[in-house]
């Protein structure tokens, strides 16, 4: 046999099942066969065991009426809105909390992470506190310390605490007087976007220069000038084409101004300081991660302990940090699901509980509910895999 | 249960070949030894657990009966407590047999829920729970209000046609469960409380002070309150909605947990000795013995008494009979002749 193989002249008589160019085309077409066929079966039999039991099936739903209301809407969300439009409510209040969040932790993060390393005791201890405790006491429970116990401590609206003119707080939330536009108060957004464009000319241009002669720049303040500037001479200039609506009591609460639910205050607090327990971690650990010659060189260089931090620790930290920091961010847009538990509406406390409620459409909503967390979670990875790819270390 | 078992539903609606799953409940049953009845989470007189764990009240009385129906025995129940969000997906998915807990009869539920109602324990309506202080005499006033309630409810879509119909604001806070949306009320986050009359009366006498709060004079809404089976098993159906007719029977005629063996034994009623299986094959044809309504109103009494010791006269609720009372003596409870 074994002569066979070595085949005296014509080709090598081996099956094709040996062919690894075949088999490997082979178990791939039988791999995708099953996979649909899986997924086929699935499908045929969640649709015939709904009809069976007489349960409606579809995402026709989406159209119909919602007939309930909602108490913080980012769109307007009319009288006879449609579970469609309760969704996009929810999905918004989602991705409202989550960016606020996100934003909020990282800052409380990093202000956390460097204290611990602080060479004051106090300080460092304070913040080893901090982390202990909140990465230690389970998010619900804050959460709910948040809204019960603030709520308990804060007056009435007859009573309101008002710590500036024309704001409000009580056990309704937070009242804020809130701009009307008037005509010509579109120069204001477009000004303010000239000065964001506007500084990030004037710090690629500042870095260029860096690079070519070594004269520092204050980029950082003459963007700020910009951003800031900008709009206010816009403003000026046409007059101040806006007014202030002051909320006003009026029976039992407060009307008009815009307003920060307890729910959304409660539940940001805790998410953010929640998260920032962990990511001062990260912070601290990335820190950690330079080796302590990069600090002793920039010292020996005359750098002050400031610069040596921003200059020359935190970019090199930074790579380190990033892929946990992506978990954390991933974290927070999910926990903010728990914002159900105390009411405030986002989607699952809209969706996959009101929604799945009143329509008894289980598989279509909770299948609606986790494509979109899918999706913004796929979103925030390619963020931080993109962010993570430029500041990785480039070897020259 | 919750998440998890709403994707375990989802993987049996999936995977389960067997659409039988949901006929021969009652066979279910037998075999297994017990009726799992979905109630609610607390809600004193109607369902919620006593001092020593046990669950009471008028909902639960209706698991009893059914239990006592099959098994000759009221005490062959497990409960699963479940928030108003979570019942319906419990029931769907099999993880209760029945729901007795103050769900309200509406004809989207009826019909593309796949569920059945199965009668009327109790005929409720809308209402809404103020703090005295706050100075309001009617619903109407509430122009403007903060109002706390229970999501996943019928409460949360009368309060929107409500406000709406009669061109008043307000704001809601839905809670996922009753203790949150009562507390968050208690704690001064709303100026409304509002629910189902029955369930208000039940919330203010577990409040803390109940003398500084009142239930304004509207009702808003219809809410017939009723136990709730599968669709499409018609044998379950009828066992569960003809235990509770047996109930409401026995007090048309006069039986009681107490006098209901002489009345078995001496009755000059045909309706009686049918009701109570002295005459006739009455049983059979759900699948039951034919002393099924008799064993009910031994142990449960009939549905005058199951009133009055859970919500009415004999409780710390003190509701009115008002609309519960009997066809014959002015309210809407009736039962179909058992012939
Ligand atoms: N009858 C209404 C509302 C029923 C309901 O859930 N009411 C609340 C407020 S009283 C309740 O009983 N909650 C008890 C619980 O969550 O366990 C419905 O069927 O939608």
């Amino acid at each position: 046999m074994a002569k066979d193989g070595a085949g005296a002249g014509g080709a090598p008589r081996t099956s094709l099942l040996y062919d690894p160019a075949f088999r490997s085309i082979a178990f791939q077409i039988v791999l995708l066969v099953a996979v649909l066929f899986v997924g086929w079966y699935l499908f045929h039999n969640t649709t015939q065991n709904l009809a069976s039991r007489n349960i409606a099936s579809g995402f026709g739903f989406l159209g119909q009426p919602a007939g309930f209301d909602i108490i913080q809407t980012l769109v307007p969300y009319g009288q006879s809105a449609t579970y469609g439009e309760a969704f996009v409510v929810a999905l918004l209040n989602t991705m409202l909390i989550s960016a606020i969040g996100i934003v909020l932790a990282t800052i409380i993060g990093f202000i956390v992470g460097i204290a611990r390393l602080s060479s004051n005791w106090i300080v460092a201890r304070l913040a080893t506190v901090y982390v202990e405790t909140l990465r230690n006491i389970p998010l619900l429970l804050q959460i709910f310390f948040w809204y019960f116990a603030v709520l308990r401590a804060l007056p009435g609206p007859k009573q309101s605490l008002s710590p500036f003119e024309g704001m409000y707080l009580n056990q309704r939330g937070l009242y804020m007087p809130v701009p009307v536009t008037e005509p010509g108060f579109w120069t204001i957004p477009v000004a303010l976007l000239l000065g964001i464009v506007g500084a990030i000319a004037v710090s690629a241009w500042a870095r260029k220069r860096l690079m070519a002669t070594g004269k520092p720049f204050h980029s950082f303040w003459a963007g700020l000038g910009l951003i800031i500037g900008l709009p206010v001479l816009a403003a000026l200039a046409t007059g101040v084409p806006f007014t202030f609506e002051f909320p006003e009591l009026k029976g039992f609460n407060f009307q008009g101004g815009v307003v920060l639910i307890p729910e959304f205050m409660a539940v940001l607090f805790a998410l953010s300081l929640y998260t920032a327990s962990f990511i001062a971690e990260v912070v601290r650990s990335g820190i950690m991660a330079v080796s302590k010659g990069q600090t002793e060189a920039a010292h020996a260089l005359g750098l002050r302990q400031g610069l040596t931090l921003r200059l020359v620790v935190i970019p090199q930290a930074l790579r380190v940090m990033i892929p946990p920091m992506t978990s954390q961010y991933l974290n927070l847009l999910k926990n903010s699901s728990l914002g159900a538990a105390v009411g405030y509406p986002e989607l699952v406390a809209v969706v996959a509980g009101t929604v799945l409620n009143q329509t008894g459409q289980a598989i279509e909503v909770i299948a609606l509910t986790m494509a979109v967390y899918l999706t913004f979670s796929l979103i925030i990875s390619l963020f931080m895999n993109w962010y993570n790819a430029r500041k990785a270390l480039i070897e020259r | 249960m919750n998440k998890l078992s709403q994707f375990t539903f989802g993987a049996l609606l999936a995977l389960g070949t067997v659409t039988a799953a949901q006929a021969g409940t009652l066979d279910d049953v037998k075999k297994k030894g017990f009726v799992q009845c979905g109630v609610s989470t607390g809600l004193a007189g109607f369902s919620a657990p006593d001092d020593k764990g046990e669950y009471k009240g008028l909902d639960v009385d209706v698991c009893k009966a059914v239990a006592a129906a099959v098994f000759g025995d009221a005490t062959k129940v497990k409960f699963t407590p479940l928030t108003a969000k979570e019942r319906f997906t419990a029931l769907q998915s099999g993880e209760v047999d029945l729901l007795s807990r103050n769900t309200t009869w509406t004809l989207n539920r009826d019909t593309a829920q796949g569920l059945s109602f199965a009668g009327v324990t109790y005929y409720d309506g809308q209402g809404f729970m103020v703090r005295k202080s706050l100075g309001v005499k009617s619903a109407k006033e509430l122009d403007g209000a903060s109002i706390c309630t229970e999501t996943g409810t019928t409460t949360e879509l009368n309060l929107s046609d409500y406000f709406k119909s009669n061109g008043l604001k307000y704001t809601v806070v839905a809670l996922g469960s009753n203790s949150e949306a009562v507390a968050a009320y208690d704690s001064g986050r709303c100026d409304a409380y509002t629910t189902d009359a029955s369930g208000l009366y039940a919330t203010r006498i577990a409040l803390a002070a109940p003398d500084d709060h009142m239930v304004l004079p509207e009702i808003i809404s219809k809410e017939p309150l009723g136990p709730v089976v599968r669709q499409g098993d018609s044998q379950w159906f009828n066992v569960v909605k003809w235990s509770l007719f047996a109930m409401v029977a026995a007090e048309e005629y006069g039986v009681t947990a107490a006098n209901v063996d002489e009345q078995k034994a001496s009755s000059a009623n045909p309706e009686v000795k049918r009701l109570l299986g002295a005459e006739g094959e009455f049983g059979t044809p759900m699948g039951l013995p034919n002393d099924w309504a008799y064993k009910i109103v031994k142990q449960l009494g009939n549905y005058g008494e199951a009133f009055d010791r859970n919500v009415g006269a004999g409780s710390p609720l003190k509701i009115d009979r008002g609309i519960n009372a009997l066809w014959n003596k002015g309210g809407l409870q009736y039962a179909p002749p058992f012939r």
